[in-house]
């Protein structure tokens, strides 16, 4: 098979000069997947954009090739490359919510592309909307095809989108990140119609990810990218079996596994550097502990092994045989964490039947007319210095029961009992003290830190607020502590929070947590804004947090590989009730409720086994 | 004492205002995070360029400001009397502008007056024929030689104005360049600022710059003096609409439930009264209550004063509603995300969120439609002055210029310079106010706030 796509050479730069996409080439082939596997802001899609002309202002293409069945892409008229995009490449984004026009219908879109593309209009388009969209598996589509996307869910809008870029009949398609933004379970449907899809037509896929698991299911090739450039290229089998770049390496270590449990994930050190700050020498010298002199001082080549295999690291140039080039992680033989005691310690916090309802009013006068039952009936216990995790796809009420353990959003019935203490219906002034005793840290590191105020500001608010530490001056040594905890330089103090990367300021919300010494720490989705890597040390350090200071955690989450490293024990969520309930252990290795079966087959694994899977039809009532 | 300061309430108000500004200004010298915006402001010359333009017209307002009155030659019973007559400052530095009135139109930098008139001559003969001024020109005794010495003044007094601007960049040079600001432009505007002052200062000593209006008042003067008008108009109004926009805006946002539902009544009802009706009903009220209570003012210069005064408190009353309608929205998007969640978990009192959480985060919004608010003032005042609800008729305003203007405009050959001159000047402050209100809110971004360089 000859390549459908040859990219050579692409540099991609800012107008100031610093390269975002520095010299890659790859190609793929006709009905092949490739992956770009990488971190975020290591230039994945601005790769994609390159490649259809659509960089945003100030990103310009410096130099490369790119040809699609031996036309030059970046030699084509605009004219002619419109008719390029969407017709013989077309693209699908990661926010399906944002990628269609909210004031058409569905079937107007896809007609949209139908006319630009093929020419067909009036009845015949109409058709063939239906068509497309009964092919990406949308059921009742007569119905469907007149309406707007607000009235369909995220998983159906992403079918939308395939079906739109299919309109166009194209060679290629890009997907970036197709389905970062949807549920586990969606997330197996949208990655199944995309391989029947591509087995039906014969188109290839370049697919832009940050996921593993996805990579794992989905690529018959795959490029690694860091930093703007790609650091090694293989294909699925090759890379899953033998990873040659230390940070190719050090991306599949940081997984968090039910088999590291006792054991710190190994994380790696600092985030990747800013764009052009590094002119010569190897990108992840900074980061990586394999490294010698030479790293930092020549940019290393591309190597190509015997069995194709290709990676860009002095390892493996002819001249550097004889190193340790680390095949498998050395992992520290004695386990950092002691494992926990099996016995059972007592509960910390006790609930019972809670349930949170919201009313739905309508009218003029507002008249309740029924409910949305967010959580309904809700019962657990977290023991002392464990961790319960809690699992769900979005909108289960995760969330909302998170938010109403801590009194956020008040709870409609039951109760909540905090060491033997009864939460609900205590009055201001009794909750402010029982205040410190629970704390959260939220999932967006972006959005929990106000902008205006500085680290220490941020740190010392609970403080004062709920009157710990009396003055000042012990307050400021109160902050140097933490901030030392969480692995923070003290300097940092002073800074505001966007100075910080994502997982900094993921540490600054724990810290602000800590600040008050609380005993229970709620932690909503405290990891999926991050990158693996940095992940892997955000569980560290809850960890070893837990070690050090006896802590409690809920921790709220949809991904249930960090459920196996971090868990004790889970509960699964499903619509406002709890459906499941055990040791970690049971729950994940012999699941009984169907949801949970379901859940629990849906996430893509990494050791590339395609077990038999149970596909859940149909979206979240 | 051969004078007596006055104090007018409009000038109490911009001493206040001017006090905050200094006070606020030497607290945030105190604490170096605060400074470091104000420094980055520095450092843009588009900001600097226009605060230059700004306090041009601050001083002229501010000279404006300093009010007294003179004693008279006469005394009663051993006590000096003073003039009823109120002067600023300024009107004392521009004495001449303000003393030669010629007898009505003429035309920017004329010699004659613009209509014609009858005259007769020694031996009776009644001539038709443009009258010369009395003041504008009178060093000249043929008409054309006008242009030749317009512009030999023109060029001199801009020489003389590019010296000084000299002098003064040169003495300042160092000490802009230590504090890194924009040197090259403040020095360029600096140069073209005094070239045009000078050749102004020294055409204005023999014509009139910008022409006389009806009444023959030299138009130049007129400018300038509108100037404190339209800045107090601007500012005390402001004064006025920003607490209660601001406080009443992020409590219904934040707060929501019948304290939202009060707030937005309240709002949406006032903003559907007309609001031309409803200030000139209360000028109205107010006028009357002036007029009735002659005693309470001793010239008649506090009196239009206190009826500015009270425009500004009314324009402001009504004027609130946009702004609150707009920091509510705000509020609404900023309350669910999770730091004023955070804050809640740790029972902060709403008010220290509303004050330290919501409060930072909607100032650029607050400045931005401050600024713009500012020259919908200013030509609101315009608009009342034309219904006649508006500043006292004795009271010079970019306002009543226009409203004089606008009945000229349709004359033939038409009278254009008043309006072009409360045009020209109007542009320049509100365009400035607006350019250095953009570089402000870029400065404090805070994704460009950074203390240092992370590695």
């Amino acid at each position: 098979m000859s390549a459908l796509l040859e990219v050579k050479n692409l540099v991609t730069r800012l107008r100031n000069g610093a390269r975002i996409v520095d010299d890659i080439s790859f190609s793929i082939r006709a009905g092949e997947t490739f992956a770009l596997l990488g971190e975020s802001g290591c230039g994945k899609s601005i790769t994609a954009l390159s490649l259809l002309r659509l960089l945003p202002d100030g990103v310009v293409r410096a130099g490369g090739t790119a040809l699609l069945d031996d036309i030059d892409l970046f030699g084509l008229r605009e004219r002619e490359m419109r008719a390029v995009r969407g017709g013989n490449v077309a693209m699908i984004f990661q926010e399906p919510a944002l990628s269609l026009n909210p004031v058409m219908t569905v079937g107007q879109q896809i007609a949209e592309v139908l006319a630009l593309h093929q020419g067909m209009g009036g009845a015949a388009a109409q058709q063939r909307s239906v068509k497309l969209l009964a092919q990406v598996g949308i059921s009742d589509v007569t119905r469907r095809v007149a309406e707007y996307p607000f009235q369909l869910s995220g998983g159906m809008k992403q079918r939308v989108m395939i079906a739109m870029a299919l309109a166009g009949q194209p060679k290629l398609l890009i997907a970036d990140e197709p389905t970062t933004a949807l549920d586990v379970t969606i997330q197996a449907q949208v990655l199944q119609l995309l391989r029947d899809t591509q087995a039906a037509s014969g188109m290839s896929l370049l697919l832009i990810t940050h996921d593993l698991g996805v990579v794992a299911e989905m690529a018959h090739q795959v490029g690694v990218m860091y930093a703007g450039q790609i650091v090694e290229q293989a294909s699925r089998t090759q890379l899953f079996a033998q990873p040659l770049h230390p940070y190719t390496q050090k991306l599949f270590a940081a997984l968090p596994h039910a088999a590291r449990r006792n054991q710190p994930l190994v994380a790696i050190p600092g985030s990747v550097p800013p764009l052009g700050s590094i002119k010569q020498g190897c990108r992840f010298t900074a980061r990586c502990d394999k490294a010698w002199s030479l790293c930092s001082e020549k940019t290393p080549d591309w190597t190509v092994l015997e069995d194709g295999q290709g990676v860009r690291c002095h390892l493996y140039a002819a001249d550097a045989a004889g190193r340790d080039k680390g095949e498998g992680i050395r992992v520290d033989a004695a386990p950092r964490f002691a494992p926990s005691p099996l016995s059972r310690p007592p509960s910390l916090l006790q609930v019972k039947d809670l349930r949170v309802h919201f009313p739905i009013r309508k009218g003029v006068l507002q008249r309740v007319v029924g409910q949305v039952k967010a959580v309904d009936g809700v019962s657990l216990e977290i023991p002392q210095g464990r961790t319960l995790a809690l699992v769900g796809e979005s909108g289960c009420g995760k969330t909302t029961l998170g938010k109403a353990l801590l009194q956020l959003i008040p709870p409609t019935a039951g109760s909540v009992q905090f060491a033997g203490r009864e939460l609900i219906g205590l009055g201001a002034g009794e909750l402010r003290t029982q205040r410190a005793t629970m704390q959260m840290v939220f999932q967006d590191p972006y959005a929990s830190l106000n902008p205006k105020m500085r680290v220490a500001e941020i740190l010392e608010e609970g403080m004062t607020a709920l009157n710990i530490e009396s003055n000042s001056a012990a307050r400021q040594a109160h902050i140097d502590t933490l901030l030392e905890q969480v692995g923070l330089a003290r300097s940092s103090k002073w800074r505001y929070p966007h100075e910080f990367s994502g997982g900094q300021r993921q540490r600054i919300a724990i810290a602000r947590a800590l600040a008050v010494s609380p005993q229970l720490l709620i932690c909503d989705e405290p990891t999926s804004a991050l990158d693996v890597s940095v992940q892997a040390q955000i569980l560290n350090l809850l960890k070893s947090l837990q070690q050090k200071l006896g802590l409690s955690y809920l921790f709220i989450t949809h991904n249930l590989a960090v459920v196996e490293y971090i868990a004790h024990e889970v509960c699964v969520m499903y619509l406002g009730r709890i459906v499941e309930r055990g040791t970690a252990e049971e729950v994940l290795r012999a699941p009984k409720h169907p949801y949970t079966q379901a859940l629990l087959s849906a996430v893509p694994r990494i050791d590339g086994a395609r077990g038999e899977r149970i596909r859940l039809e149909g979206d979240l009532p | 004492m051969s004078f007596v300061p006055v104090m007018l309430w409009s000038d109490a108000l911009v001493f206040l205002l001017l006090l905050a500004g200094i006070a606020s200004a030497w607290y945030v010298r105190q604490r170096e995070h605060l400074l470091l915006p104000w420094r980055r402001v520095a450092t843009s010359s588009v900001a600097m360029v226009s605060l230059l333009v700004l306090s041009f017209f601050l001083v002229v307002g501010l000279l404006d400001t300093l009010h007294y009155r003179v004693a008279l030659p006469e005394q009663s019973n051993g006590k000096t009397v003073y003039s009823p007559e109120v002067l600023s400052v300024f009107d004392k530095l521009v004495t001449p502008l303000r003393a030669q009135t010629e007898k009505t139109y003429s035309a920017p930098l004329a010699v004659t007056l613009y209509a014609k008139e009858s005259t007769s001559d020694a031996s009776g003969n009644i001539l038709r024929d443009y009258p010369r001024l009395r003041y504008g020109g009178v060093h000249l005794t043929d008409e054309q030689q006008r242009d030749g010495d317009v512009l030999w003044r023109g060029l001199t007094g801009a020489l003389v104005g590019l010296m000084v601007g000299l002098a003064i960049v040169f003495g300042s040079k160092r000490w802009l360049a230590q504090r890194g600001w924009p040197l090259r432009a403040l020095l360029i505007a600096t140069l073209i600022i005094s070239a045009l002052i000078g050749m102004t200062v020294n055409l204005a000593a023999a014509y009139h710059v910008l022409g006389t209006d009806k009444v023959g008042q030299d138009v130049l003067y007129l400018s300038l003096k509108s100037i404190r008008t339209g800045l107090i108009i601007g500012t005390v109004t402001t004064l006025v609409t920003l607490p209660l926009a601001l406080l009443l805006g992020i409590a219904a946002g934040y707060l929501r439930g019948w304290v939202d539902d009060v707030i937005q009544y309240v709002y949406t009802v006032l903003s559907s009264i007309p609001s031309v009706l409803l200030i000139a009903a209360a000028v109205l009220m107010m006028q009357v209550t002036i007029d009735t209570h002659p005693q309470w003012f001793d010239t008649s210069a506090s009196r239009a004063d206190l009826r500015l005064v009270f425009l500004c408190m009314i324009l402001g009353v009504t004027s609130w509603t946009g702004l609150c309608r707009l920091l509510r929205g705000e509020t609404l998007k900023l309350r669910e995300l999770e730091y004023i969640q955070a804050a809640q978990a740790f029972g902060v009192s709403s008010f220290r969120i509303l004050t330290r959480h919501i409060m930072p985060n909607v100032m650029h919004i607050v400045l931005i439609s401050l600024v713009m608010d500012f020259s919908g003032l200013v030509l609101a005042e315009a608009v009342l002055s034309y219904v006649g609800v508006g500043v006292d008729p004795s009271m010079i305003s970019f306002g009543t210029m226009i409203n004089a203007a606008r009945l000229e405009m349709g004359r033939e050959p038409m009278v254009w310079w008043a309006l072009a001159a409360a045009f020209g000047f109007m542009l320049v402050l509100v365009l400035a106010a607006n350019l250095f209100a953009d570089a402000v809110r870029d400065a404090f971004d805070p994704r460009f706030n950074r203390t240092e360089v992370v590695t």
